[in-house]
């Protein structure tokens, strides 16, 4: 025979889970001592240093000729960035399509611009005019000229800078945009064309806005790296961030307090780049994560 | 009345693999033709043949007399633009097994967009007109969630009003309700019943047998890429003659008792 418990305080029906308090977890307390000590050592190493001559990085931080050095770089990385991606999303639409010789070209164009390190690039595309002395437009292979340009003219710092940056670019964009095209599930241009969209369209309102949001993680990092990258131009006698600190800490020996300057622009750079990716993200991933319909008509 | 859509010997190879052996298949206005089969009989690569998701190798398929997918250029057979194909490919519906909606846009979004972009109708008509759609589909209420946050019959439903925005001529149907929960068929297979009634020309691939028997005007049963037999579907389910639709039959219908 069985006989039924009297209420307990361990029985069914005796908790309440909305009472509970939070676990206890001894190991985030550790961790975040460590973390504070080791930021105070940090901190203390940057203020009491007198050798990183703060007052020398407040005093040049908005020098004219580093703010002008400033405007170069992230002029050189916005033009890179953009021909980048056009010339990436050309290549990557080559390197799917079902004509060989365009793939074969495309695949090529990546390993190459790929392969050769951008450094070497650079001085490459300053010197062309060494290659080519002249640049012209007309018939090939003996033709008569249409249009023609002295290389000395042409390749000026700006121009190496641009094109050589901007090839580089191109190339990594091309794979991540490839590799994002690549993720769009092949039913999503079924559906697409079943509705009588033509392929550009399939393309641009279908396939690319789904695609973007594994695009842009990577590009984001990309135009982090080509921001970076645009140092690399100083070689060419080229007035970006980096050089304009350079010609300071040339004439003064204040080498350290000028690097910094160059450091917190690139950081303050950075930072406002990552805010605006995350926003960017956040916009393409409408309708991919399970939230609340947001109502209204429209 | 000439047929809506016409095959003629229409094949299709997947390398040795003949999945579609020069089939014939008339589609008169109005009406509603089940296909019906085991699997891997081709149903699923006839209708995407129509749709021109597959290429064809032999044959001509017809929609209103046109021939789909090619032009004659003195005398001889080339390929459509792939602007011509959409073109024709607009005057057909297709409803997938796996809904394929657009993630990124509104149920409403994904009804207005085609009548928009490929119709050139204005934003505020091709909104009404998918309003009224998804309405009719019963899903007025849930214009502006986003697939994700619809569940399986109710994605269904609102790509079937996606196919019907841009008036086709004829609606193909893959298996509708073949990747939805027992509970959430009757509710896409009640707008198809509605649908039918309506009058639409329809082509439905469907292992719903009592769906078949009671919508379909004619009932099309294939097997290893041929027809092998098709009828009304009193005459299809009540008195099949081929030895295998018979045995097919006795394995889809034990729930369905004849
Ligand atoms: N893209 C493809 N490549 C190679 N073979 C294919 C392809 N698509 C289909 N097939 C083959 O063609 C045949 C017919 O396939 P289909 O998908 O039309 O069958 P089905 O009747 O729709 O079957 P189910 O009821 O399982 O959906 C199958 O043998 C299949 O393996
Ligand atoms: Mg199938």
């Amino acid at each position: 025979m069985t006989v039924t418990a009297p209420p307990t305080t361990t029985g069914p029906g005796t908790h309440d889970v909305a009472d509970a308090r939070p676990r206890f977890r001894p190991w985030r307390w550790v961790a975040t001592a460590v973390l504070a000590l080791v930021a105070a050592q940090i901190l203390t190493f940057l203020v009491t240093n007198e050798r990183f001559g703060w007052d020398v990085v407040a005093a040049h931080l908005f020098a004219p000729s580093v703010l002008a050095g400033l405007g170069t770089t992230v002029l050189l990385a916005v033009l890179a960035m953009l021909i980048g991606s056009v010339l990436g999303g050309l290549l990557a639409a080559a390197q799917l399509s079902g004509f060989g010789p365009l793939r074969w070209a495309a695949t090529t164009y990546v390993g190459v611009f790929r392969g050769i390190p951008p450094l070497v690039q650079l001085i490459f595309w300053f010197n062309l005019a060494y290659l080519l002395p002249e640049i012209s437009i007309g018939i090939p292979f003996g033709g008569p000229d249409l249009v023609s340009w002295n290389a000395n003219d042409l390749i000026t710092p700006l121009t190496a800078g641009v094109i050589g940056l901007s090839l580089v670019e191109s190339a990594y964009l091309a794979e991540i945009i490839r590799a994002g095209v690549l993720g769009v599930d092949q039913g999503q241009r079924e559906a697409a064309s079943a509705m009588g969209f033509t392929p550009l369209q399939t393309f641009f309102r279908i396939v690319l806005p789904q695609a973007m949001r594994v695009i842009i993680p990577p590009s984001g990092s990309q135009f982090i790296s080509v921001l970076k990258g645009t140092a690399l131009v100083s070689v060419i006698a080229m007035n970006d961030l980096l050089h304009s600190v350079q010609v300071i800490y040339n004439q003064t020996y204040e080498i350290v307090p000028m690097l910094l300057v160059a450091c917190i622009w690139y950081l303050t750079v950075v930072t406002l780049l990552t805010i605006g990716q995350r926003r960017l993200e956040r916009r393409f991933a409408r309708g991919h994560v399970r939230t609340a319909p947001t109502g209204g008509a429209s | 009345m000439s047929p809506v859509l016409s095959l003629r010997g229409t094949t299709k190879r997947f390398g040795d693999h003949t999945a579609l052996d020069a089939v014939d298949l008339d589609v008169a206005e109005g009406e509603v033709v089940v296909v019906i089969g085991p699997s891997g009989s081709g149903k699923s690569t006839l209708v995407r043949c129509v749709h021109q998701l597959e290429s064809v190798d032999g044959g001509g398929m017809y929609l209103d007399g046109e021939l789909l997918g090619y032009s004659e250029h003195r005398g001889a057979l080339r390929p459509l633009t792939p602007r011509g194909t959409a073109a024709q490919r607009r005057r057909v519906g297709m409803v997938f097994q796996q809904f394929n909606l657009f993630p990124h846009f509104s149920a409403l979004r994904n009804v207005s967009e085609a009548p928009r972009r490929v119709h050139g109708r204005t934003a505020g008509e091709a909104e009404r007109e998918a309003t009224a759609l998804l309405d009719r589909v019963g899903l007025g209420d849930r214009l502006h969630h986003y697939p994700r946050q619809l569940s399986g019959g109710q994605q269904q439903r609102v790509a079937i009003a996606r196919a019907l925005a841009t008036r086709p001529r004829i609606l193909l149907f893959d298996e509708p309700t073949s990747a939805l929960d027992p509970e959430l068929v009757e509710e896409v297979l009640g707008v198809l019943r509605g649908l039918a009634r309506d009058g639409l020309t329809m082509v439905v691939v469907t292992h719903e047998m009592a769906f078949a028997r009671e919508v379909a005007d004619r009932v099309v049963f294939m097997e290893a890429g041929r027809i092998v037999e098709t009828g009304p579907p009193a005459q299809i389910f009540g008195s099949p003659r081929s030895e295998r639709l018979h045995s097919f039959l006795s394995r889809h219908t034990r729930e369905v008792p004849a």
